[in-house]
């Protein structure tokens, strides 16, 4: 069932505000110059004045935002849905059909943003006059919603009935034309504020969201501050040229074109069209042999490499060969604390004084004198981020030394020769023929055997489950 | 006598009505003084704006002319995930690339394997509005929220017979309902938004709060992490219209955005980290530029009315990714400014929008009751 939000009698300023941008369209469709060429149409014997055919409706639609027609029809639908235009034939069925049918304007009376929130009473009299006019003319679901109003507001019942005659007695005044489309208009007012069950509610948009926000916050004096405050600060930042941060857009577009299997395609296919998992195989996590494009993109940047478990594999032999691999691994140890277990922090930052920092360790790092003191002076009290500066300092030194020169060296220039460029896997000669989708090993089982392995190794019991991390 | 009463109303009553009765004492109406506040606050932001439009000196699709332009855009829907029961809100990758987690209103949280359409694990929440979910970066656990005011971490269990339910572990606390939630760069640190309007940094093996943010005028309801080499920002979007980028450590507004005119329901990071898009009720997605410090490009069409729910860039950033509230989604080159394609299929609104972590495919997810993958 969905909330009923109208319930709250509040003004929903999303949907308001979609409201008016339908309403303007409408307005737009009947202007009398650029508007939409009305004629009469028939209805069975009786003649209904301005109204246009599903037809027009797209074609105006298309002509005036210059859009397909699928995108027309949509549009169109979306006005019959939300009751800005109603049929005539069918008049139960609010969709927008691309043909000869016949619908009409609704009249602003009669639109939902007007008569904002549809009210009980007004239900209860709509169903008393069908119930009336006609016996039998309600709905099964008509008639358990008129029962239960019946109940619901049986003080006013009265009152009900009594405008419900009134209303029918001045309808028979009016002409059977007339009568026929105020008519058809009011159903179509209520099928979308009360809609019949199964149908989809338009009027639903989910939670409630605050209307005014100063009601949350008090837009007091402590809050006018602060903005003032932040703006200020605001106002000291260094900012660059619009020229020079939006030329940096096109060269990573481009540079990264071909890596993107929306915009290019990927070899050898796009799984999800191929049903065939060989592009995930290659390139997974851990190959004997990684593919071009993957080896390419280490050297897109710094960070490329060391996200890619391979790249930071091939980066930390490369290191060792330079003897400046302590650096990589004292990087990698404060990453683990940073977003490791709160509880490991301590024990950590000690393994990290002993193993990198202090005189003579086994991996010593050569940090700068005053980023040293003020590590070896945070330690004292260790936290999540007291390694911050000094990894920071160490992870520039290898993007600006390491890094360039791991690029140029034959350890990469190899690596990048013997890639694989997969073969492009040409279309099923049986398009119709779907390939077999194999299930691959969730994250959770490997994670749990390699637990379990890891426990058995241990000689501690096998209780490890996936969630060993809690 | 007269005193002692009106000392009795400064402790008795809130901060402003302090300020009331100690501005009548002093003879100075609160009114001037709050206004002199707002109109300080006011004039200091049009001087930001102008700021900031001193150094705007060209516009991105004038850049992106000598850009090749786009052709023939076709994509389809390649799976249907069906199941829920309800609409469905929220959805998240795994990093294997083909698994999701997916969460709806009637308090269902399933994980697929979308390639193969299997639903491998399901979990009924004690609540209903399930609008978060989030895949651990391990693969191995589960975090969503929603009308509980909670997240809570589930860790996958591959055992058929055991209730995920029972290793459920509650990690954050908020006063109001939880919007959007994601895992830091491991699965011990969780960054919440919620309706209460704030930010939230939890360590979950603790359920420990580790920073909160404070700054939104009302809800937060949604949140990104920057893909950044130093990995300490963040940026949130709310029912305030703006988009604010936060130092995680610090738990420091660094930047502010307001220029929407409605609520912002999606942010995401441009790939490169230099740059976000947002998506809002007013129909339009923009792109700001966090170094420029401004807005850069707005993504609109006339044709487009209905509100933005979920927003996300193609791999190379060329192409942004909009699931709209009137069905459809629309793909629009990031660059140009235009819009390349609309794509049809969702019965009822798109909720949720991600593209998958190696860019293959997209997922959507809709009040229909269904999940889709595009590609």
């Amino acid at each position: 069932m969905t909330i009923n939000t109208l319930a709250k009698g509040g003004c929903h300023r999303e949907q308001m505000a979609c409201f008016r941008k339908m309403e303007k369209v409408i307005v737009a469709m009947q202007d009398p110059d650029m508007g939409m060429k009305m004629r009469n149409q028939r209805l069975l014997i009786t003649v209904i004045p301005h109204a246009m055919t599903g037809h027009d409706i797209i074609a105006w639609l298309t002509h005036k935002y210059r859009i397909s027609e699928e995108e027309s029809l949509h549009l169109g639908n979306m006005l019959v849905k939300y009751g800005y235009i109603y049929p005539l034939k069918e008049p139960r069925c609010l969709v927008l059909r691309p043909d000869e049918s016949p619908y009409r304007f609704q009249t602003p009376y009669f639109w939902t943003s007007t008569r904002w929130p549809a009210s009980e009473l007004d239900y209860a009299i709509y169903l008393a006059k069908k119930n009336i006019r006609k016996q039998g003319e309600l709905m099964e679901y008509e008639k358990e919603r008129y029962s239960l109003l019946h109940k619901r507001i049986n003080h006013t019942w009265d009152f009900v009935v009594m405008q419900a005659r009134e209303q029918l007695r001045a309808s028979k005044q009016r002409r059977k034309a007339d009568r026929i489309v105020l008519e058809c208009q009011e159903q179509a007012y209520w099928l979308i504020n009360r809609p019949p069950p199964g149908v989809n509610n338009v009027l639903d948009t989910g939670l409630e969201r605050p209307n005014n926000f100063s009601c949350r916050v008090t837009l007091n004096s402590d809050y006018y501050k602060r903005e003032i405050e932040a703006c200020r600060k605001a106002l000291g930042r260094n900012r660059v040229k619009s020229s020079i941060c939006l030329e940096g857009f096109l060269k990573y577009s481009e540079q990264y074109l071909n890596h993107d299997p929306i915009m290019q395609g990927c070899l050898p296919s796009n799984p999800w069209i191929s049903d065939d998992t060989a592009h995930w195989t290659m390139n997974a996590e851990i190959v004997p042999v990684p593919t071009r494009l993957r080896v390419e993109r280490w050297s897109f940047s710094f960070m490329e490499l060391l996200n890619d478990a391979m790249g930071r594999r091939e980066f930390m032999t490369y290191l060792e060969k330079e003897f400046s691999a302590e650096n990589l691994y004292f990087w990698q140890a404060c990453e683990d604390i940073r977003h490791g277990e709160s509880s490991k922090i301590v024990e950590k930052v000690e393994d990290i004084y002993k193993n990198f920092l202090a005189p003579g360790a086994a991996r010593w790092v050569n940090i700068d004198s005053k980023t040293m003191d003020k590590t070896l002076e945070g330690i004292k009290r260790p936290h999540r981020f007291v390694m911050d500066d000094a990894q920071m300092h160490i992870y520039f030194l290898m993007k600006k030394d390491s890094y360039p020169r791991y690029l140029k060296s034959d350890l990469y220039k190899n690596m990048l020769a013997k890639a694989i460029v997969p073969q492009e896997t040409k279309k099923s000669v049986f398009p119709f023929m779907r390939r077999q989708r194999h299930s691959s090993p969730s994250p959770a089982q490997t994670a749990t055997q390699a637990a379990e392995e890891e426990g058995l190794a241990k000689g501690a019991g096998a209780n490890s489950a996936a969630g060993s991390h809690f | 006598k007269y005193l002692s009463t009106f000392i009795k109303t400064l402790y008795s009553t809130s901060m402003i009505f302090y300020s009331c009765v100690l501005y009548i004492i002093c003879e100075v109406p609160l009114n001037e003084t709050l206004a002199h506040l707002k109109t300080e606050s006011e004039t200091l932001k049009s001087k930001l704006e102008e700021e900031r439009a001193k150094l705007h000196d060209v516009e991105l699709h004038q850049v992106a002319e000598k850009v090749e332009g786009l052709g023939q855009f076709v994509m389809k829907t390649r799976r249907t995930l069906k199941g829920h029961g309800n609409k469905v809100l929220c959805m998240d990758w795994c990093k294997d690339k083909r698994r999701i987690v997916s969460s709806s209103q009637d308090g269902k949280v399933i994980v697929w394997d979308a390639f193969t359409t299997n639903k491998e694990h399901a979990v009924t929440m004690p609540c209903t509005w399930v609008m978060a979910c989030a895949y651990a970066p391990s693969g191995c656990a589960v975090a969503c929220g929603g009308l509980d005011n909670k997240c809570s971490v589930y860790p996958l269990s591959l055992d058929k017979n055991e209730n995920l339910a029972a290793k459920k572990k509650s990690v954050a606390m908020h006063t109001n309902y939880l919007s959007a939630c994601s895992f830091t760069n491991s699965d011990m640190q969780i960054l919440t938004s919620s309706g209460d309007g704030t930010c939230a940094l939890w360590d979950v093996e603790s359920g420990q709060l580790l920073q909160s943010f404070h700054g939104h005028a009302a809800d937060v309801l949604c949140l990104d992490l920057a893909p950044s080499e130093t990995g300490n920002t963040f940026v949130s979007g709310g029912c305030d219209k703006k988009a604010n980028v936060w130092d995680m450590r610090s738990g420091q507004c660094i930047q502010s955005f307001e220029t929407h005119e409605s609520d912002i329901n999606s942010v995401r990071y441009y790939p490169s980290g230099d740059a976000f898009a947002s998506g809002s009720d007013d129909a339009t997605c923009r792109l700001y530029d966090l170094r420029a410090d401004r807005e850069v490009a707005i993504y609109s069409k006339d044709s487009i009315i209905f509100g933005v729910s979920s927003v996300d860039f193609s791999l190379s950033g060329r192409l942004l990714f909009g699931g709209y509230n009137d069905y459809t989604i629309n793909v629009w080159d990031v660059l140009k400014g235009t819009r390349v394609s609309i794509l049809f299929g969702h019965e009822n609104r798109v909720s949720t929008l991600r593209v998958s972590p190696d860019g293959t495919a997209f997922c959507t997810g809709s009040w229909d009751h269904t999940l889709r993958i595009w590609a």
